[in-house]
Parts: C-alpha cells; structure tokens; sequence
C-alpha cells in the first residue's frame, strides 16, 4: 500500500531527535489518533539550517516527517513557508487517501516551528 | 531471511494432508454431489463423509451441519437466519462489545431494520459477565450471540454457563467458535448452544469454507436461495473439495488438541514471559488464565502499532496490531476500546498469534526483534523523552 519511496524513508528516516539549542519548535496531533508529530529548527541568516522530527505515529507520519527535513534543509524561510502537506505527500510518491488527513501533517508542525522562531526573535529583538 | 509466521489468528496454510485429500475434488472428482449418476454420487459421498466427520467432532448430528462460504458466513445465516425466521416471536437480540464484525455489522444491519439490539459490556478482560445477559432478557429476547473466544486478545468466554442460563429460558444461543475450532474441545452440548460458527483457514484448512451448526429444531431463514442443497438452508452446488479439505482439518487438529495446546502454551509463555522481562512500559491484555494458549496481545506504550508492524516485517515477522491504521479506520481495536484501553496505548498494540510450525528458536528471535524495534521507535517518538517512568494507565 505504500510506496517504495515511502517505504524508504520509514526504513531509513532522516533528522530524527531534536536540534540542540533549537530556534523554533512545532507540534501537531494528539496521542488520541495517534499520530504526534515534532519538529525543531535551527535557523541562520533566515535559513534553515539543521530540522530534526520525532514522531510518535504510522509509517506515513514517519515518513512523511523524514521527507519534509530533507526538503526543508537549507532553505530560507519564505521558501519552508511555502511548502504544503501535499508538496510532502507528492514528493514521497503519493500516500494512501486514508492517510493523507491524519498522517500527512509534516508541513503543518513546520509553520508552528516557524511560526515559534519568527515569534522568538520579534521577543528578542524587543528585548 | 527466514519468514517467522505469528498471524495464526488472521489465517493458516493448508496443511499437505489436507490439500492430498482436497485435490481429486478438482480434477477426476468433479461431479456435482446433486447429479444422480456415480460421478455425483462420489461426490455426494464425500460430502456425507465429511459432514459426518464434523458432526462428531461437535458431538452433533450430521443433519446439524450446514456448510457456508466461511466463518463471516457462518455468522450471518445464524443471526439473519434466526432473526427473521423468529421476529413473530420477538425482536430483541444480545451480543457483546467485543464480537467480530461478523457479528456486530451484521447486528447493526438488524438494528436498521427493526431489531433492537443490546450490546453488553465487558470487562477489562474482555470478558462477558453471564449475569448481564440474564438481566439482558426481556420477553422479546429471541437470540443471543457471544463468542466463544475473542479473536483479538483471546479471551474464552464462559460458554457453558450463558448456555445454560439460555437454555432455561428458551432463547436461542448463537457462539462464534470460529477461534477456538481447532484449539479447544468444543462439544455443542456441554456448551448448551443451538448455533456456533468455524472457519476452516484457521485451523489449517482452505479459504471461503466453514460451517455453521443448526441444533434441530431451530428455525431459520437461509438467505441463499436457489437450491436445496444443505437441507434447504444453503442454497448453491457445494464447493466439495473445500468441505473435504474443512473436515480433514478439523479432524487432524481436533485430534491432536492435547498435545498442539500444551506445545502452544509453552511456546506462548516464553513469549509472554520473554516480552514482561525485557521491554518495560507493556501492558498485557486478554484474561491472564481464561485465554487461547496461541496468543499474545500487548501494548507497547509510546509507539503506534502500523510502525511496529512494518518493522517487524522488515525482520520477516509477520503479526497484527489493533491500532487504528491497521483497521482501515480511525479509530483503534473496538475490542481493546471496550476493555477500557486508554485510544494512545490501544494504538500500540500487537497481537502475536501462533502455530503449529512455530519454534523456540522462532519466539527468541522475535523477542531480539521486539526489544530492537520497540527502543527504535521509542527513541524517535516524542512522548517517550517527555514521560520515560510514567506507568502505564
């Protein structure tokens, strides 16, 4: 049911842990549906130098987390802010349609850790 | 890499004994068992042979056994069947939280049509308390249905005793043994029910045959029609070679009970054992005595079942998992739910259910896995770093 890139991925997925002394931190989904997803920026010059996830879910959800750090990687942050679940999904060979709503939301956490970075430097740069 | 099977649950291959008896019924064998020429008639004897053969293995009477397309069949024509043959009676039905869905869509499906259905609950077993349904019953009350062992966390029921209180009352009593056929001495009259369900793939029988015991007298409404076939209860020209093989099954595993139950229990406790010493934050489930000797079901806290079941994949296990992705919904195992499993720890269960051909040697490999894929996944999750002691709930 999964793709070989999918597949992949699950076997070997990338980033995994958390960036010492992140810049930005986001989380979504809830231990209920089971799927958590979590990931931590480092950020220089507004680029996006090291992600890493942890995953608490399916083998979507860890791939698609593992997907989205290689795609992030390196970029700045106006080109992360443009990457969407689907980006993630059609760059892992497609998921299967039960999955794309409940373990496609790699992207989502992104904008929090964005959005948790951008929040961050506007209190420091008051302070 | 060398496949390890732990799915005996999910289904079983055919073993070469029965597939040795099953193959003239394709090939030199064909003959339709209602053709009046000897063709048929060689047919219509090994049909008579097996249907003989299962009836005296359930402590019944050949005209009791009625042959279907498999377990969920099985389950069907007993519900259905007796539902509609009886609604001048009544229209009350009990079932439990935990049955397949054989039983409980097919319950639902009477509840769309006028049938008032109690679901009763159970505990954090699993199991059905005989009290409730003899509190259950009201004047309606045309049926019962409860399985005989659950075919997620193996839980036995106790058979004998709703049987009997049944049996006082007058209310027909439909078990799903489909579990338990093979595993566990099943005798129709000690547990006092007048239908039960088997399915020959799980105990080393073909796919898309079972059969369903009638007790005489019980009526019931077939839902396949166009034949006489099974005594006017399952129309259609009978698929012989699968009876043969659902027989030839039964016999060989119902004969060898005694032994394949405590070769099982060993082999299951090693498991069991091996899983409670080496990985923490676990949590059993099923009743600890009152269970199949085949299977272990365990949550594994912090870690979602799918990507359990891949990994151990990748090591060449085959198992099953009640987490939501495995059950083609969002929602995880209806039966750990029911057993009051909190949704984030059902979602990390795993349910290893053995076999004949399985080995010691096999069971400590799958525990080496368990322990490496298990610390794997927990060190990728986030909610193991945030609550590494936190007992389980």
């Amino acid at each position: 049911m999964y793709s070989e890139r999918v597949m992949e991925h699950f076997t070997n997925p990338r980033n995994v842990g958390e960036v010492e002394q992140a810049d930005g931190e986001g989380q979504v989904g809830n231990p209920i549906c089971g799927d958590i997803m979590k990931l931590s920026i480092k950020v220089e010059d507004d680029r996006i130098v090291d992600i890493k996830f942890k995953t608490f879910g399916c083998g979507a959800a860890i791939a698609s987390c593992s997907m989205l750090t290689e795609m992030v990687k390196g970029k700045t942050i106006e080109e992360a802010r443009a990457i969407t679940n689907r980006d993630v999904a059609e760059a892992l060979g497609g998921l299967p349609s039960v999955k794309m709503h409940c373990s496609n939301l790699a992207a989502d956490a992104l904008q929090l850790a964005i959005d948790d970075y951008l929040s961050k430097k506007e209190e420091g740069s008051n302070a | 890499m060398n496949r390890i099977y732990l799915d005996h649950a999910a289904t079983t291959a055919v073993r070469p004994e029965v597939l040795e008896a099953m193959l003239p019924y394709f090939t030199e064998k064909y003959g339709n068992p209602s053709s009046v020429y000897s063709l048929g008639r060689e047919a219509r004897r090994a049909l008579d042979e097996a249907r003989a053969t299962v009836a005296d293995l359930l402590g019944a009477d050949e005209r009791e056994i009625v042959f279907t397309g498999g377990g969920s069949e099985a389950d069907n024509l007993a519900i259905k069947g007796v539902a509609f043959a009886n609604r001048h009676k009544g229209n009350h039905i009990i079932t439990s939280a935990v049955e397949h869905h054989a039983v409980l869509d097919t319950m639902h499906f009477l509840e769309r049509n006028g049938f008032r259905i109690t679901v009763l609950p159970v505990d954090s077993y699993g199991m059905v308390d005989p009290n409730q349904v003899a509190e259950a019953l009201t004047d309606d009350t045309i049926l019962v249905s409860i399985m005989h062992a659950n075919n997620e966390v193996g839980t036995i029921q106790p058979i004998e005793e709703i049987g009997r209180i049944l049996a006082e009352k007058k209310v027909y009593f439909h078990t799903d043994a489909v579990q338990t056929a093979g595993i566990l001495p099943i005798n129709v009259a000690e547990l006092h029910c007048d239908l039960l369900s088997l399915s020959a793939h799980k105990f080393y029988g073909p796919k898309g045959v079972g059969a369903l015991y009638v007790k005489r007298g019980t009526k019931i409404e077939p839902h396949i029609h166009g034949g006489a076939q099974e005594r006017k209860r399952r129309a259609g020209t009978e698929n012989v070679a699968g009876i043969v093989g659902l027989a030839k099954a039964f016999a060989l595993a119902q004969g060898e009970i005694e032994t394949s139950a405590a070769k099982l229990t060993a082999l299951r406790d090693r498991l069991w054992d091996g899983i409670a010493a080496r990985i923490d934050h676990v949590r059993f489930n099923g009743h600890p005595t009152q269970r199949l000797p085949n299977n272990v079901n365990v949550c594994f806290s912090f870690i979602e079942g799918e990507a359990l079941l891949l990994n151990l994949d990748m090591h060449g296990i085959a198992a099953s998992s009640g987490s939501a992705c495995t059950s083609g919904s969002l929602e995880p195992s209806h039966v750990l739910v029911a057993m009051g499993v909190p949704p984030e720890i059902a979602h990390g269960s795993l349910r290893l259910t053995l076999g004949r051909e399985n080995t010691e040697e096999e069971i400590d490999t799958v525990l080496d896995v368990l322990v490496e894929v298990v610390a794997k996944l927990r060190d990728m999750s986030p909610l193991y770093e945030e609550t590494p002691s936190k007992p389980l709930p």
